[in-house]
């Protein structure tokens, strides 16, 4: 194989272990998202395909720059558009293309059948309406419910995400609230129109642990009465084993490894993968030395040839540094973008 | 590696009140936050002590009164046996010395028109008796070589660096003066998981090369656990339960304690079903009001008519190794539960 490996084939691998024959509720499929910026052009997301079924957590776990947020943004369709570009993909939602409906189509689906939990509550919120008025706009606007109306449904709603006296805060500004609370606000303004997928963008990481513990514990109440569907975007790894039913890791705008959760903890099959779980100090055991992941996550405005982990890892061949791995299927469920996910898997480095 | 011996840092009773004013004219106190109510430990050569809390608990206002940047309102901080709190001009300036910071966010604690040389090099300028002037560029090249970067980038500025890099340039600015205690707040927190373990390593690295003494501040407490000898758990302005690592996070006697280790996920989905959960309510009450007797009583399970009457004092309980601020203190180990 010669460099470079044009589009590479991730769309044909079944993304999902889903049914088969039957189109999962969301499919995200050969995306690609591009910026243009001062410097070049970044090509953010590189071809990633997940797919998600009712009920089901898909954790996307990746660190700053990998292209989990921005996979996100392109499915809700709140991409600034310029600078941003999808020169290619498809993001199906009920087998219909996102990606080809006009604006006023997605508006309709944006909140309504998808909606998002952003991670900073305090910006997401605006700090100069009530969260009463804020919650009730969902009403409002979509379902163009009265005043009087929207207000008891927003009550009703600040009930259900167990904020304490919501009959009397309703009318509170967003600063008022603590940050778990205004995570709480969030999450009823993303609920309101029950929605079928919610996709949460690092819904915890600015909380403390007792906080997210609740936060985490109300999301998954709220996904167990509704069967609704989660994306859970984050970079920590507890989170994920706490929660995931199945696990995409990001690095470099692709998806270097797409398995159910537990095949991942117990024998990853990526490098990177690997090195992040062998990386992370535990709370239940106290380790030796940590290994340490060598070198730094790639720059977007010049990713290394090849596999974008190579200058990194620990299997690396010559032809890693010249072709990019596909993503191998290894099992019905698993996959991997790595050319030696056999030695990663048995543990043989080089 | 807890030492026996005096302890280079002694901590008694340190306390430290915000004022609450009113009033733009005629200001007049109507109460105070009370950051840091009553916090006693000892740190000894070479050892870690992590301090391990939730937001608004006071472990960064502790941080501050350790580095003098705070008055504290009672109570001593002494480095090596000389007290800081009331220390002045050239006798301050001397202890200070002595104990240094590496603070949490590389980005904004890094002066961006300064070159690495110079943000490097500036304890020099304070402290001229540690380096004589000729002699410093290469005592700069020297140090930013010991926390693994390139002595030729010397007159690189911040954002040509990455964020563990920079971390890495503000604890050789944290090392420049050869400090015994170095307080890290916060110091991983802000970096990549996979940029986290190098520095966690650097740290260890160095504390063995120069026998430093840390304390180490997070709200990560596996994190903590990893680097930490003993660890301190503190509650609205007070600890409450102190202990060596494993007494801490196997044998938790405070509800708080059990509560915050529950939390913590585990990097491991296998009996994820069956994990113990301590779920608290609500947030930590304000520290300008905090509750009467046990601080912790409002959101604890536990709690009794005595809790409210009657603050539990930080001391070794029945039952116990190691001193518990709660009257009914209770081994119980969540973290391995299953």
């Amino acid at each position: 194989m010669t460099n470079p490996a044009p589009a590479v084939d991730t769309h044909l691998l079944p993304a999902d272990s889903g049914p088969p024959g039957t189109e999962p509720l969301l499919a995200v499929d050969n995306l690609h998202v591009e910026f243009k910026t001062r410097q070049g052009l970044v090509r953010a997301v590189n071809g990633v395909s997940y797919a998600l079924n009712a009920g089901e957590t898909l954790a996307v776990l990746g660190e700053s720059g990998s292209g989990k947020s921005v996979t996100a943004q392109a499915i809700m369709g709140i991409l600034d558009m310029p600078p941003a570009r999808i020169p290619k993909g498809e993001i199906r939602f009920r087998g219909t293309d996102l990606l080809k409906l006009s604006e006023s189509a997605r508006t309709q689906i944006r909140g309504q059948q998808i909606a998002m939990v952003f991670q900073d509550a305090l910006s997401a919120l605006n700090p100069v309406f009530t969260v009463g008025w804020q919650i009730a706009e969902m009403f409002r606007v979509h379902r163009g419910l009265r005043k009087k109306a929207a207000y008891a449904k927003a009550i009703e709603l600040m009930d259900r995400v167990r904020i304490p006296a919501a009959r009397q805060r309703v009318n509170d500004y967003p600063h008022q609230f603590s940050g778990g609370m205004r995570q709480r606000i969030m999450i009823a303004m993303s609920i309101a129109l029950d929605p079928d997928v919610l996709i949460a963008d690092e819904p915890t990481t600015a909380l403390d642990v007792t906080v997210q513990a609740q936060i985490m514990e109300l999301l998954a109440e709220l996904q167990r009465e509704s069967n609704m569907a989660m994306i859970l975007i984050t970079h920590d790894l507890g989170v994920v084993a706490d929660v995931a039913d199945k696990i995409a890791v990001m690095y470099g705008g692709r998806i270097v490894e797409n398995a159910p959760v537990h095949d991942v903890y117990k024998n990853p099959a990526h490098p990177y993968t690997k090195g992040l779980l062998e990386s992370i100090p535990r709370v239940d055991q106290k380790g030796q030395e940590l290994y340490a992941i060598k070198g730094l996550p790639p720059n977007l405005l010049d990713m290394p040839s090849g596999c974008a982990f190579h200058p990194r890892c620990p299997f690396r061949q010559d032809d890693c540094v010249t072709d990019v791995p596909p993503l191998h299927a290894i099992s019905g469920t698993r996959s991997s973008a790595c050319h030696y996910w056999r030695e990663v898997l048995d543990g043989v480095e080089r | 590696m807890a030492s026996n011996g005096e302890p280079i840092l002694q901590v008694r009773d340190l306390v430290k009140h915000f004022p609450l004013n009113q009033g733009i004219v005629v200001k007049r106190q109507i109460g105070a936050i009370k950051a840091v109510d009553g916090v006693s430990f000892d740190l000894h050569r070479g050892e870690t002590l992590g301090i391990v809390g939730e937001s608004g608990c006071g472990k960064s206002t502790l941080a501050k009164l350790l580095m003098a940047l705070e008055t504290p309102t009672s109570g001593s901080v002494r480095v090596a046996g000389n007290d800081l709190a009331h220390a002045k001009g050239a006798e301050l300036k001397r202890i200070r010395r002595n104990i240094q910071m590496v603070m949490q966010d590389p980005y904004t604690s890094l002066n961006p028109r300064m070159t690495v040389g110079d943000i490097v090099g500036e304890p020099f300028e304070i402290h001229s008796e540690v380096a004589p002037k000729g002699d410093r560029r290469k005592k700069v090249q020297d140090l930013l070589e010991v926390v693994g970067l390139n002595p030729d980038h010397i007159n690189r500025y911040p954002h040509q660096f990455s964020g563990g890099q920079r971390q890495r340039i503000g604890i050789a600015r944290g090392l420049a003066l050869q400090p015994e205690i170095i307080v890290c707040d916060e110091p991983v927190s802000a970096l990549d998981v996979s940029i986290q373990a190098q520095v966690i390593n650097l740290l260890e690295r160095l504390q063995n090369e120069f026998d430093l003494a840390y304390i180490f501040i997070a709200h990560d407490l596996s994190v903590v656990r990893h680097i930490s000898d003993r660890v301190a758990v503190m509650y609205l302005g007070k600890i409450v339960e102190i202990g060596k690592d494993t007494q801490i996070y196997d044998r938790p006697t405070h509800p708080y304690t059990q509560a915050l280790l529950s939390a913590v996920p585990v990097p491991d989905p296998e009996g994820r079903e069956n994990r113990e959960r301590i779920i608290l309510q609500g947030d930590p009450p304000s520290p300008a009001n905090p509750p009467s007797g046990c601080r912790f009583r409002t959101r604890c399970w536990k709690a009794q008519e005595i809790c409210a009457e009657e603050e539990p004092l930080l001391q070794i309980r029945p039952g116990a190794d190691h001193p518990s601020a709660c009257h009914f203190a209770e081994v119980h180990d969540v973290v391995h539960a299953s």
